[in-house]
């Protein structure tokens, strides 16, 4: 048994005698509660230890995220307790997984800082992680209410004024993160930059651990890296970029390469995810003062968001960097090689991108979900894609997407620009048949045989790549299937 | 140089048949379509001559490839011209296609021009070889 059943419990005690409580009986538990329009609510996969009620265990994860500790405190009566209790007010068994609940649990708006995500995932995922009567715990999604939503910027720039920003519409844009990834001096770096973009790509990209070291000092990748962008963009009259990363180890050196960035004429730079929540809110509002994209990579993600039982899905980190105010967030590609549940991924794309995102549980989308016209996050997907998957990419991905072909563009067997080529004369031809009205799913190897007629480096990168494909089961699935619906 | 802005530069040059029926895509879509032109084809010139307005009533693709061969009739081989759509939907209220419909015959490109300044960084400009031209005497 336990800790908390072991706890003698006086039924008729009063609230504040002191000594431990139940939590369920601490206010924590309201079966009856009904959630107002302005509060936060979170919905959290529990496992509790052996023996452990369910009920209890969620009501504890609502006391240990709110107001409560181990024990009564009288000076809860100094405040307006009730009001700042997180309230579990529904406990739901998982469909397929008797060990484990949905607790869904409300928290008062007033338990928030306005515009900060620390606070935010300091409360939420602060403590209860680590409780001990549960053996997991996962935070599968959150509902954000529009007056807490209303108190962040949201993106710098937004989807759609970063399509007019480059004066690109209808169709993808496309990518390439610069490989091999670590060795490459200034120089060298900035070639696969040039001949990448010339070759037809929109942007180019940093990884996400080329920050500054020995092989190739900072300064000198963004100088190299500006030449390249602004020779490809004279050879193609197009506006080009590179992601330039200013990921460093201070604030005081992001800021100082931003700013170096900014004087080269980028349009855009980027960060890591592991900068923390507190530094991609400053770079985002920098960004804004600036008029420079932000693209985040969300690099260490997969530690808490890739196993189902426990850590935090990356729905909610998606939620909250649309809020913090970053314009790319990274968020699958499901045919490549990371991680990707076609239906999950869905949902993320959802979340990124439209103005409301209704409950959809086959997605992994616990609530209704408005953005108050929040802007628009571009996701990116990239990470083991090829011309080859275009039709399907489109047809899961859609077209407000940045595709990043890296392998698939400098693996090309006739080099760096014959690799874009192929990929961008790809993009083009399928969205043409796609707005044609063309299947782009049962025809779409057709429609690359016949687009890869006129265009040489295509036809070698369907041969290259033809059977390519990262057939593996995803760890990260929803819980619901499409048919079922909501669980009232 | 092959200018390569719009939606479909990478692909061969379309015939009149390809550009209606993506003028009836964005028709269907419900956008506006507008057809503009300019000599002046730097990357970064927004604004563009309109022929006429964005054809918010029209619903055949037939009205929009009159009004296109009115503007070349009037402007083609002298310059570029770009078909784009407007989606008016609130939250997106801008552009969801533009593409290049006509280019002139010879297309010299652009010039990039280096400003060595402070340290080792350099100002950036980008020149079109037909803009050092005067406005309508360019191609």
């Amino acid at each position: 048994m336990n800790a908390i059943e072991k706890v003698p419990t006086e039924a008729k005690r009063d609230r504040y005698s002191a000594g431990v409580m139940e939590y369920r009986k601490m206010g924590y538990w309201q079966p009856d509660y009904e959630p107002k329009d302005t509060d936060v609510i979170a919905v959290f996969r529990i496992t509790p230890q052996d023996g452990v009620d369910p009920i209890e265990a969620s009501a504890a994860v609502a006391g240990e995220s709110s107001t409560a500790t181990w024990t009564v405190v009288w000076t809860d009566r100094l405040t307006a307790c009730d009001k700042y209790r997180a309230k579990c007010y529904r406990v739901d068994p998982v469909p397929n997984s008797p060990e484990s609940w949905f607790a869904y649990i409300a928290y008062d708006l007033d338990l928030f800082e306005p515009g900060s995500i620390a606070n935010l995932s300091a409360s939420i995922i602060g403590n209860v992680f680590g409780f001990k009567p549960l053996k997991a715990l996962r935070l599968e999604d959150m509902r954000l209410p529009v007056a807490y939503i209303k108190t962040f910027d949201g993106p710098a720039t937004g989807i759609v004024v970063e399509r007019e920003r480059l004066d690109k519409f209808g169709r993808p844009l496309l990518g390439a993160t610069v490989k091999p990834k670590l060795g490459l001096s200034g120089r060298n770096y900035g070639r696969v930059v040039y001949e990448a973009l010339k070759g037809g790509l929109d942007f180019t990209k940093d990884d996400e651990n080329i920050n500054s070291q020995p092989f190739m000092h900072w300064r000198d990748r963004f100088l190299y890296c500006m030449e390249a962008v602004n020779r490809a963009q004279a050879a193609s009259g197009e506006v080009k970029g590179t992601y330039l990363n200013i990921t460093a180890g201070t604030m005081e050196d992001m800021y100082e390469r931003a700013e170096f960035a900014k004087q080269l004429g980028s349009s855009i730079v980027m960060i890591d995810l592991i900068i923390g929540y507190t530094a991609i809110q400053s770079m985002a509002k920098w960004c804004r003062r600036n008029d420079m994209i932000l693209h985040l990579h969300r690099a260490g993600h997969s530690t808490y968001t890739r196993q189902k039982a426990h850590g935090v899905s990356f729905r909610v980190i998606t939620k909250w960097m649309r809020l913090a105010g970053v314009d790319h967030i990274h968020a699958g590609t499901v045919v490549g090689k990371l991680e990707g549940d076609p239906h999950t991924t869905k949902g993320y794309y959802d979340l990124c991108r439209e103005d409301f995102v209704p409950q959809n549980l086959a997605h992994g989308i616990f609530f209704d979900q408005p953005w108050a016209s929040t802007r628009k996050l571009m996701p990116v997907a990239s990470g083991g894609i090829h011309a080859g998957q275009m039709h399907q990419l489109i047809d899961l991905l859609g077209e407000d997407v940045v595709l990043q072909f890296g392998g698939g563009t400098i693996g090309h067997p006739m080099g760096i620009q014959a690799g874009a080529t192929a990929n961008r004369v790809a993009l083009e031809a399928m969205i043409f048949a796609r707005n044609e009205g063309r299947d782009i799913v049962n025809e779409g190897p057709e429609i690359l045989k016949a687009a890869a007629r006129h265009c040489l480096p295509l036809r070698q990168a369907l041969d290259v790549w033809k059977d390519v494909t990262f057939n593996y089961t995803s760890t990260d699935t929803p819980d619901f299937v499409p048919q079922v619906t909501a669980a009232e | 140089m092959r200018l390569t802005q719009g939606a479909f530069s990478f692909l061969p040059d379309l015939t009149d048949e390809q550009i209606a029926r993506q003028v009836q895509y964005c028709i269907d879509k419900g956008w506006a379509v507008n057809i503009e032109f300019t000599d002046d084809p730097h990357p970064r010139n927004t604004y563009w001559e309109m022929w006429g307005m964005p054809m918010f009533d029209v619903k055949d693709a037939a009205g929009v490839m009159f009004e296109l061969n009115e503007c070349r009739k009037a402007y083609g081989g002298r310059n570029y011209i770009r078909v784009s759509a407007f989606d008016s939907t609130h939250t997106w209220e801008s552009l969801r296609l533009s593409f290049l419909t006509d280019r002139p015959a010879d297309e010299p490109g652009f010039a990039l021009e280096r400003q060595e300044v402070d340290g080792r960084t350099i100002r950036y400009t980008t020149r079109s070889y037909a803009a050092m031209r005067p406005e309508g005497a360019r191609y």
